[in-house]
Order: structure tokens, then sequence, then C-alpha cells
């Protein structure tokens, strides 16, 4: 089957009901997604389905049809998206392993809501956990990144 | 172990309002084996290179897993070598010799250690490998060294410059120098300030490989069906379903089950999925967590093993105005790391290769070797990024990594062994369910005259390779927090006493470890205390804390900064924590901390707000309990974690200091339990003394 993962179609041979997730990480080497539940409930795996932030885990990959598949790797090529440049900024990370989840969600949000409250991000949010508890730095981080994109319509 | 005596620091947290507490912080001397060992020679090359573009990179003895010791020891470095920061580079170090933990003799990462312990030997190294490029530059342009300075990756005579780069080669040819002199503290240019992580371009790129991102050509995955209680042994198994899965490879036992070796990781989990295995279950089938605290809350009446006494205690408590009883209850608690536990192991000839993010390169080394029948320096151990520590991959029985050394050994080929979350919570290592009950007695002035305390829980070194390190019964591990609380110094008679019962479920230090269940019960006690004594218990803890000048003073900046005795918003008890309908809300947090010199205060402030959210976890929500010997919670939604709509604004207050340095990873933990603990009661009058904290 044909999968367009970051602008460019990959064509995979696995069982249909293989999670979007094992595809993108095993087969396709998109390792900056990230395993953390298998069952869409800490967003490790988060990636974009046509700009939505979708858990990967449980999206078998025969469900993803046309849509494009957006992981950590294609949201930019050099960490230039103002959520990863505020992410920087804000000195979010600390292990590291959820934040590509946490920015991906960050940036589907950002998209449809470009000036949330606190209130929109912890809803936006609440379904990517980080042990590391970075949530505060987070909160400061998604809002920096509203204000550069902000800037940078202007 | 001079270092000891360094790592007493404290640090205090203040709901702010009336959940205050304050918590000492003393870990135990040392978590890990410690035996007796000859320095290793310092060799600059193992911690820092320059490269011929310029590039320094630091060799990491430790393991970055959130701390950010990937900045830290690097700026420790950058401060001696005069190197261009933006050219600094980091990798872990291999396991050797050379990288021991300067206290602990073996190399691991844990028990907030690592930048106290490392303070002098990485500034040490920068400062020689300054001295050496120095030294290039002065052959090359025959004037005296001490005519030279060193600038931003430069050496710099008059209008002549040569960079590090350019002398790197003839540098490495140099001997190293015997002595160098370090800084002096009003010459820093880096320590002190507060600077951004290096790890962050490529953990916010998707580019950071931790251990479950390991590949390369011929490598498998396995996932392993493990036994449903522990200590169960396999019988037999059947695994003809299994073995017509598509891209199944071999399906092999192993000490702890049965692994199934496949191409991808999806295809191993969905033949493991299908094994029948046939289970001797033994005594941990029987375990259950209601029955054991039953237990654990009997056996409390009745004193252990002597941890600490002082004083005739009963004699006392039967002279007391006043007299409290109370006992405090903890469940088991899984560490539930972002990222399973996993291992890659490679084993050719008479060489094994790991690949994995551990706190225990030593232990684990040597724990290989044995199981692939290899000498101990043929193993080589590559650390990789740690998607979360927390003190579970710091095994004495490095479980993680023998097991995959086991499935590589029996399966014949390089495998990627990877846990699923449910094989990871239910997969044990847990903190330890503990009771604590204390008899207090009150003298005429309301303060106490008499502590008669119970600790009752398991051993965490009891049963391991470390086990030497119980000390007359006393696993340090389970008293710390009590033996040594700076609130009983002043209480003429004491007694602590320790029960160590054991069953067949593995436990393990856990973030603060002795101190997440021990401050709970301190804090909440001191907090009781001083109610029956119809006193302030910011005022009862500093009458308590009068001969200790330092915890003093993170109490007051705690207290100020949270604005307590002044009036709080409606609805709230004092601006701190509001029950809702269904629970406990924290809003807001203020943490003073005194970790002495605290090298990046940006780290600092990450640490104490990612602890806190940690201990949250567990006041809230957080328990692991088993029924006929299963654990009960498989993912995070039996398990739960704190997750961002429940995050308070944690405030951070670093006090100037000029004590010795502390540890900041684990402090912040514990005290926050305590702290909700007695808001809750400021704002309900109802006393919880079990976590989770719940509403009846």
């Amino acid at each position: 089957m044909k999968l367009d993962v970051n602008g460019t179609m990959k064509e995979v041979d696995v069982p249909g009901d293989t999670p979007l997730l094992w595809v993108l990480r095993d087969v396709l080497g998109y390792t900056g997604v990230k395993f953390g539940c298998g069952m869409a409930l800490c967003g490790a795996c988060t990636v974009h389905l046509d700009g939505q932030a979708v858990r990967s885990c449980t999206l078998p990959v025969s469900a993803v049809g046309n849509r494009k598949v957006t992981t950590i790797e294609g949201l930019s090529a050099d960490g230039s998206h103002p959520v990863q440049q505020a992410w920087a900024a804000i000195d979010v990370v600390q292990c590291g392993y959820c934040q590509s989840g946490q920015i991906m969600s960050a940036a589907a949000l950002l998209a449809r809501n470009p000036t949330p409250s606190d209130a929109d991000i912890d809803a936006a949010l609440a379904g990517n956990l980080c042990r590391c508890g970075t949530y505060q730095r987070i909160r400061e981080a998604v809002h920096d990144a509203a204000s550069r994109m902000k800037g940078a319509s202007r | 172990m001079t270092a000891i005596s360094r790592r007493d620091f404290l640090r205090t947290s203040v709901l702010s309002g009336a959940g205050l507490v304050i918590a000492f912080y003393v870990p135990v001397k040392a978590r890990a084996a410690a035996p007796a060992h000859a320095k290793p020679p310092l060799l600059p090359n193992a911690f820092v290179r320059v490269a011929p573009d310029g590039s320094v990179t630091i060799l990491l003895a430790h393991s970055e897993m959130g701390q950010g010791i990937w900045t830290t020891l690097a700026m420790l470095v950058a401060e001696e070598l005069e190197c261009d920061w933006a050219q600094v580079r980091v990798e872990h170090a291999p396991a050797a010799p050379v990288y021991a933990h300067t206290a602990m003799g073996i190399q691991m990462t844990g028990g907030s250690t690592t930048t106290w312990s490392e303070f002098d030997r990485y500034r040490t190294v920068g400062a020689m490998a300054r001295d050496m490029l120095v030294r290039a530059a002065a052959q090359r342009w025959k004037v005296a060294p001490d005519r030279l300075r060193a600038e931003r990756g430069h050496v710099i005579h008059g209008t002549r410059k040569a960079s590090y780069g350019e002398l790197a080669a003839a540098a490495e040819k140099l001997r190293a120098p015997k002595v160098v002199a370090l800084k002096a503290e009003k010459d820093w240019k880096i320590i002190g300030k507060p600077m951004r992580r290096l790890d962050s371009p490529e953990k916010i790129t998707g580019k950071a490989r931790f251990g479950l991102d390991v590949t390369f050509p011929g490598l498998r995955t396995a996932v392993v069906a493990r036994a449903p209680v522990f200590g169960a042994k396999v019988r037999s198994f059947d695994a003809t379903e299994a073995q017509r899965r598509p891209g199944v490879e071999r399906i092999v036992q192993v000490p702890s089950g049965v692994a199934v070796v496949a191409k991808d990781f999806w295809s191993a989990k969905r033949a493991r999925d299908a094994l029948h295995v046939d289970w001797d279950l033994g005594p941990g089938a029987v375990i259950d967590t209601d029955q054991l605290t039953t237990r654990y809350r009997e056996l409390a009446r009745a004193p252990g093993t002597d941890a600490e006494t002082r004083g005739d205690c009963d004699a006392a408590l039967a002279k007391a105005a006043r007299r409290l009883d109370a006992e405090y209850a903890v469940p088991y608690l899984a560490h539930a790391t972002m990222e399973p536990m996993n291992c890659t192991v490679k084993i050719d000839g008479d060489r094994c290769e790991i690949w994995t993010g551990t706190q225990f390169q030593t232990n684990d080394q040597a724990s290989a070797a044995r199981i692939a029948g290899v000498p101990v320096d043929h193993v080589s151990v590559h650390t990789m990024f740690l998607g979360g520590g927390f003190g579970r991959r710091a095994t004495p029985t490095s479980d993680f990594v023998s097991e995959a050394v086991h499935v590589a050994r029996a399966a014949g080929v390089p495998v990627k062994v990877v846990w699923t979350r449910e094989d990871d919570m239910r997969g044990g290592y847990y903190r330890p369910l503990f009771v604590h009950r204390i008899e207090a007695g009150l003298g005429p002035d309301g303060l106490p005259i008499a502590w008669k305390h119970t600790i009752v829980g398991q051993s965490i070194l009891g049963g391991t390779p470390f086990e030497a390190m119980v000390k007359n019964g006393i696993d340090e591990t389970s008293v710390e927090g009590v033996v040594g609380s700076p609130y009983l110094a002043a209480v003429r008679a004491r007694r602590i006493t320790l029960h160590s019962p054991r069953n067949e479920v593995p436990v393990l230090w856990w973030r603060s470890v002795g101190n997440t269940h021990s401050a709970f019960a301190m804090e909440c006690m001191i907090d009781e205390l001083a109610h029956a004594a119809v006193q302030d218990p910011l005022r009862f803890r500093a009458a308590m804390l009068k001969q200790k000048p330092r915890h003093l003073h993170v109490l007051e900046v705690a207290a100020e900064k949270a604005g307590w005795g002044s009036p709080a918003p409606a609805g709230r008890a004092r601006g701190l924590a509001v029950p809702e309908s269904f629970g406990i809300r924290v809003h807001k947090v203020t943490c003073a901390v005194d970790c002495g010199l605290a090298v990046n205060p940006l780290g600092v402030e990450a640490q104490v707000q990612g602890a806190v959210a940690f201990g949250l976890g567990p006041v809230l929500h957080s328990e692991i309990t088993l029924k006929e010997g299963r654990v009960q919670q498989g993912n995070y939604h039996e398990y739960e974690v704190l997750r961002l709509d429940e995050m308070p604004r944690v405030s951070v207050h670093i006090v100037p200091s000029t004590a010795k340095m502390g540890g900041i990873g684990e402090p912040a933990t514990a005290p926050i339990a305590p702290a909700v603990a007695n808001a809750v009661f400021a704002l309900t009058g109802q006393r919880l003394r079990s976590l989770p904290l719940r509403l009846t």
C-alpha cells in the first residue's frame, strides 16, 4: 500500500491492521515518533493526518488512506518550526522522550487556534503525558510559539 | 567517601497557605555498592576531545535521563577550557573503569549525585585540556606558556591567535599536567548562569536516539511472555500458534519466560500474545496488597529492629502531657518511565555489545559478561538517551539487560527486547508499600518530648547483590528521612524501629527513595501535633528547628514567598487546595531550595518543577495493587500519573547559598504529598493518612 509521509510517497508491504506507529518506526525508520502505551493514552506517538493530531499507535495503517502523514521529522527540516523554536527558547525538554508528541499536539492546536488560552492548552495537551513534569514550561512555550507565529504572519 | 559530608542539603516546599511542609532531604550515604577502589588516573582524553574542526566533545560518565547533566557537566568543562560554547558537543561515555563515580566507585547515575560528585573532576579535565592547548601554542610560537591566554576556543599571544582546532593535534602529543589550578569563583563566566540545554536541538526534532530507537542490519525484535505472578517459573509452553504468525523467526525459553524473536515489534508482540505458557506460580500467587497493608499495620504495633534510640521512649510517652498516635500508609508505585524498558544485545564470538538506556553501567556490564560467558572488558555498553529513569534503570539484578542477553544468546541473533507498557508496569521493581506508625508525646510547652516510630516495608537492598549494605538489619533506604530528621534532633526520647518483611514483589529506588514515604509520615504527623498543640504549623516547625539555622531560613523564605498567613481567596484553603466535586486540585506550589551552589539555575528550576509533578501523581492517583499475585494496573488509564491540566503553578526560589553542594533531581518529589494532605486537612478537616489521598 502507498503512504504519503512528510511529502514523500512510500510503498509499504505490511498487514493492514499494523498500527501506523510501527510502520513509521520499524518499516520506514521515522524513530522520532515514539511508542509509549499502545492504547492512545500517552500521546508519545502523535503525528498529523492532514494537519490533525492523531495517535498513531492505535490507528491501523489501512485507515490512513490518502491522507498526508506528518511526523516530527517532517514538521521542519531543521527545528525551525515556531513550536520547536519556542521549545528551545523556553528550555522545555528534559528526558525528551514525550516531546515529539507534545510538539506535534501543540503545532496542531496552534494551527486551528492561533491564540489559545491556558484552558485551551490544557484541553489540547492533557492527552500527552510527560513523566519528567515539563508541563509548566510546555504551557509557557505554547504561548511563546503563538506569539512567534503571530509575529511571522504580520 | 569524604563527599558524603557535602550531601546534607535541604529544601522546603510550601503550598501557599495552610499546607505548609518543610522536608529535609538527606540521602543515604551510598545507594550503590561502593567497594574500596583505587582512584583511576585522570585522563583528559577520556573526558574531553578537541577535534581539528574546533569542536569540543565532552564524554559523559553519567547517564542523561532528563536531569540536565548533558549541559551541566559540559558547563564545568567549558568554564575551565575557555572554549566556544557553540562548539561544545556531548556524548555518553562507554562503560569503563575510568568513568567510575567519584564517590560510589562504580559507573552509575543516581541519588542526585552527579553534579556535586563531578564538580572537581570535570573542571579539572577542562583545565588540563586548556593547559595542553596553551603549551602547544607556546611551542609553536616559541614563547613561554604564561605569556599566552585562552579565550573562546583560541590561544592568543598579542596579535597572534590560534584556534583550538589548529592546536589539537600538537596538544594531544603533550603530557597531561599533573596539577592544574582551577579558576576562582569570582572569575566564573558559565557556572551559576542559567544555560539552555545542549540536548534540545536533537530532542525537539526527533533525532535524539533512545534505546528503543536502536537499529542496524540483522537486528531482530523480541517480546517476552513474562510471569503473570512474581517469582513464577515456566513449566511448559506451546508455541504452535505463535510460530505460525507472520514475521516470527525464533521462540526461545529464557529464565524470565518465553521470548518471541521476530522481524519487527508488531510481529513479535502479536505472536507473543498467541503463546500458551503453563506457569508454576509459586508463593507469589497469594499476594494481595489489601492483606499486605493489614499485616503491616499489625506488625507496626510491635517494635522491630532498632534503627535509632535515645532515652527511654516508653517512660517519656507515659509522662507526656498529651499523646497522639497515627498510622500512615503508601502503596507500591511504578516508575512508569515514558520509554518502556528495552535493551539491544549483539553477541559475536567472545564479544558482547549492549545498547540501552541505563543508570548502572558497571553492574549491567558485569551481568552481561556473566550471562554471555565473556570477559567483562569484552562487553561494550552504548548508553543511549534514557526516556526517563527515576531509579528504574538502576537495577541491582540488571533485570532488563540480563534478560536481553539471555534472549540474544538463546536466539543466536542480535535482538532488541522491547517491553510493552503493560510488561513494564507489571514488571515490578516498585517503590515498596510502606506503613509508618508514630506515637508522639507532647510536653507542657506543646513540643514533642517523645517519638516512637515503627516503619514496615520491604528492603530495597535485601536479597540483592547489594545486601551487604544492610547494616545490623537496617536498610538505610527504608528509614531515611526519619533517622537523622532535623525535627527529631531536639526530641529527647525517641525510638525508631524497622520491620523488613520479604515477599516476591521486586522493589527498587523510586525518585527520592525512602523520603517518598518518610516525608509523608513525618510532615503529616508534625502538622497533626501542631494542631493538637493549637499552634500555627509554621511556628510549630520553627520551634522544633530552632537549632537548625539553614533549615529555618528556607522555611522562612518559602513561607514568605507563599504569603503564609495572608488571607486566602474565597473558596480555597488560604489559596491553595480546592476540593472539587470529585477530588483534590492543587493550584499553586511554592518551593524554596538551598542546594548549595546552583551550577545551572535554569536546570535547577526545571528539576524542582518536574519533581513536584512526579510527586503529585501518587498524591492524586497512582498506585500499584495486587490481587492473587496479579498486578491490577497495566496502562496509564489504570495507573494514572499527573497530566498537564492538573499541573499546579510551581514557583521556585533558589536561596543564595555558600553551603556545600547538594543534588536537585530528587528532593522536591517527597514534600508535595504531605503539603497537599495538610492543606486538605486545613480546608476540609479530613485527616487523610494514606496515599493516594481520597476524600470521603
